[in-house]
């Protein structure tokens, strides 16, 4: 078996000092084989945003190892962390995090530009990404001139065009309405299906439910872990999907 | 990435907010305009300051009288301005041009008349050494003088006074109940202070002293050093003289004439533009201080604000390097181009009189405003990128 693509163990989160002292993290342990569709639930405070910014690597741990791909992140420098998040992360955030006032086809070519890919070849792999994710038709658009579930699928091609080996979504479905969240979730699971890690959080168990993992956070600590649906199989969402098509 | 790459991300950068990138041009560019500006205007009153000096003559030395007139004892004469004219004794004198004057004489033409201001008797030598050409017709010759010839230059005021419309060259005008015939019109002459120099008529010393003032004693005697930096020479000659031809005694501490020379005057007046050159330094200083506070706060707003774009980018494997370029890079362009358009409005605005001044650019101005512009531009547009470039990517994220 491979290497897992992410791997923590002993992870500690704390903030501020003294009596101030807020524990987010008391020793979260997770391995995530490649492949798996892995989703963290948990009420708001249990600290699972705080685990998905140090999977992340926008934040640091107070203690434990974190590696990401078999290399250990708290071991990287400015630059090299740069180019782990580049390389080996797709971050989707809740508040989708678009650049403003600059063409959602631009918008995915910014971590291409960054890992140095060529102009031309970095606007056919963006189209491809758009394409994707269903968006190959608003690639001139501006984030405001797109609803929200648009510009969240604009993030995920975002997210998903350098062919990271993780794919990290914080709430990717929170700001969005029903519709617009089956539409993310289906992109979702279609990646899954194409054999994408992808690494959740949630707090609609509707979300959860359709990962192939489950994993409850409460008050930082791993309560439960539970494999909804076999690793090598497409999840259980891109099944339904695919019956609902077939019927 | 290539400088090329980032260069281009700083283009999108400034165009993606066209508006704010206008406005911090904007704030730059009135920085810049202003220093220069105020600065030009300082100069160029300064400059019309000492230019009116230089117009009544720097190389002349006025002799006047300060006896109360009557007493023959102590008044300046004829003798005594033919004396002054010895290369021997007063080698650095150039012209002697002795001088009465009246104020009271009335100049009738066809039944109009006119209250000339000063009506002036002279030599030919006066116009060079009091810097007073003639614009049209010709001034009166030593011929005239010698003859007692009853011919007259006009001022700009009386020409225009007596003769609205027409040419007055060759027409008579009475003066004192004499004819006097027109040969010349002065050169229009700037005014200093609230008499108008303009209102002036120049005729032979002898018609004068024959019709108006009588031979009496002269009112001054303007003396034309031979080189203004001869002045001081000059002066000496010219009171040694006198004070022979007078019985002024060695040790006396005063003398029945006065001297006035006008680059003594100059030099002060040079002090004091340089005086007011300092003052309107400072004032730049401070104009520079409020404008760099000025382009200071735009910058740190402009890149505060972006401190979450800043982590969106830093999230998406940014090295700092990348980010750090970009934003110096659009600061440079802000700053340069509002820099070079700041000059540019301060070089079209120096064309235009302001507040009754023609600035007069100083081109070290220029260069201190657009370098301390655009230092600051740099220094605080760099600064705050480099704080947020230096943050976690999840602090810069947060940032509100």
């Amino acid at each position: 078996m491979s290497k897992p693509v992410l791997e923590v163990r002993g992870l500690k989160k704390i903030y501020g000092e003294g009596e101030a002292t807020v524990h987010a993290l008391r020793g979260v342990s997770l391995t995530v084989q490649r492949g798996d569709y892995a989703a963290i639930m948990g009420s708001s405070g249990s600290g699972k945003s705080t685990l998905m910014n140090i999977l992340g690597a926008l934040d640091i741990p107070t203690s434990g190892t974190y590696l990401l791909d078999g290399v250990d992140v708290s071991r990287l420098s400015d630059a090299q962390l740069a180019l782990a998040r580049n390389r080996l992360i797709g971050f989707i955030f809740q508040a989708f995090n678009l650049i403003p006032r600059t063409s959602a086809v631009a918008n995915v070519e910014l971590p291409l530009a960054y890992a140095g890919v060529k102009p031309k070849e970095r606007r056919r792999r963006a189209i491809e990404a758009l394409d994707v994710v269903g968006l190959a038709d608003r690639a001139g658009h501006e984030p405001n001139q797109l609803s929200g579930g648009q510009q969240q699928r604009v993030a995920v091609a975002r997210a998903l065009v350098t062919e990271p080996a993780l794919l990290l979504a914080d709430e990717p479905t929170g700001n969005l309405d029903s519709k617009s969240t089956d539409d993310v979730l289906q992109v979702f699971d279609d990646l899954s299906a194409a054999g994408r890690t992808i690494v959740i959080i949630t707090h609609e168990d509707e979300v959860g439910a359709r990962a192939k993992r489950l994993i409850r956070l409460v008050d930082g600590s791993i309560v439960t872990d539970v494999r909804q649906s076999p690793l090598h199989l497409p999840p259980v969402g891109a099944v339904a999907a695919a019956g609902r098509h077939h019927v | 990435m290539s400088l090329l790459e980032v260069l281009r991300f700083s283009l999108r950068g400034l165009s993606a907010n066209k508006l704010r990138s206008a406005l911090t041009m904007l704030g730059i560019l009135i920085g810049v305009a202003a220093v220069i500006l105020l600065v030009a205007v300082g100069n160029g009153s300064a400059k019309a300051i000492s230019d009116r000096i230089e117009a009544l003559g720097t190389n002349t030395i006025t002799v006047m009288s300060t006896g109360r007139g009557g007493s023959s004892s102590t008044s300046l004469t004829t003798e005594m301005s033919d004396a002054l004219v010895d290369p021997a004794l007063a080698p650095d004198v150039k012209s002697v041009s002795p001088v009465v004057s009246s104020s009271s004489a009335t100049m009738t033409y066809e039944g109009t008349d006119h209250a000339v201001a000063t009506f002036v008797g002279t030599t030919p030598s006066w116009f060079a050494a009091s810097s007073t050409p003639v614009g049209a017709g010709a001034m009166f010759t030593a011929d005239d003088v010698d003859q007692g010839r009853r011919v007259v230059v006009l001022g700009q005021t009386v020409a225009e006074e007596l003769f609205p419309g027409v040419d007055p060259i060759d027409k008579q005008v009475t003066v004192g109940g004499a004819l006097f015939t027109i040969v010349g019109v002065l050169e229009e002459k700037s005014s200093t202070g609230f008499n108008d120099a303009n209102d002036t008529a120049i005729a032979p010393l002898t018609a004068v002293q024959q019709v108006l003032t009588g031979y009496g004693a002269l009112t001054s005697i303007i003396v034309e050093a031979s080189d203004p930096d001869r002045v001081d020479a000059a002066q000496d000659q010219v009171s040694t003289i006198l004070d022979q031809k007078l019985d002024v005694a060695a040790t006396s501490g005063s003398t029945p004439y006065r001297i006035q020379n006008a680059s003594s005057l100059l030099e002060t007046q040079t002090e004091t533009a340089d005086t007011f050159t300092t003052l309107l330094g400072a004032v730049a200083a401070i104009s520079l201080l409020v404008g760099g506070i000025g382009i200071t706060n735009i910058m740190l707003v402009t890149v505060t604000e972006r401190t979450r774009e800043i982590g969106i980018r830093k999230a998406l494997g940014a090295p700092r390097r990348v980010i750090l370029t970009q934003f110096l890079i659009e600061a440079t362009l802000l700053s340069v181009l509002g820099g070079g358009l700041g000059v540019a409005a301060a070089l079209i605005g120096s064309h235009f009189t302001i507040v009754g001044v023609k600035p007069v650019i100083v081109p070290s101005s220029i260069g201190l405003a657009v370098g301390v512009s655009v230092a600051i531009g740099l220094f605080f547009g760099g600064l705050p990128a480099a704080r947020a470039a230096r943050l976690r990517p999840i602090d810069a994220l947060r940032y509100e």
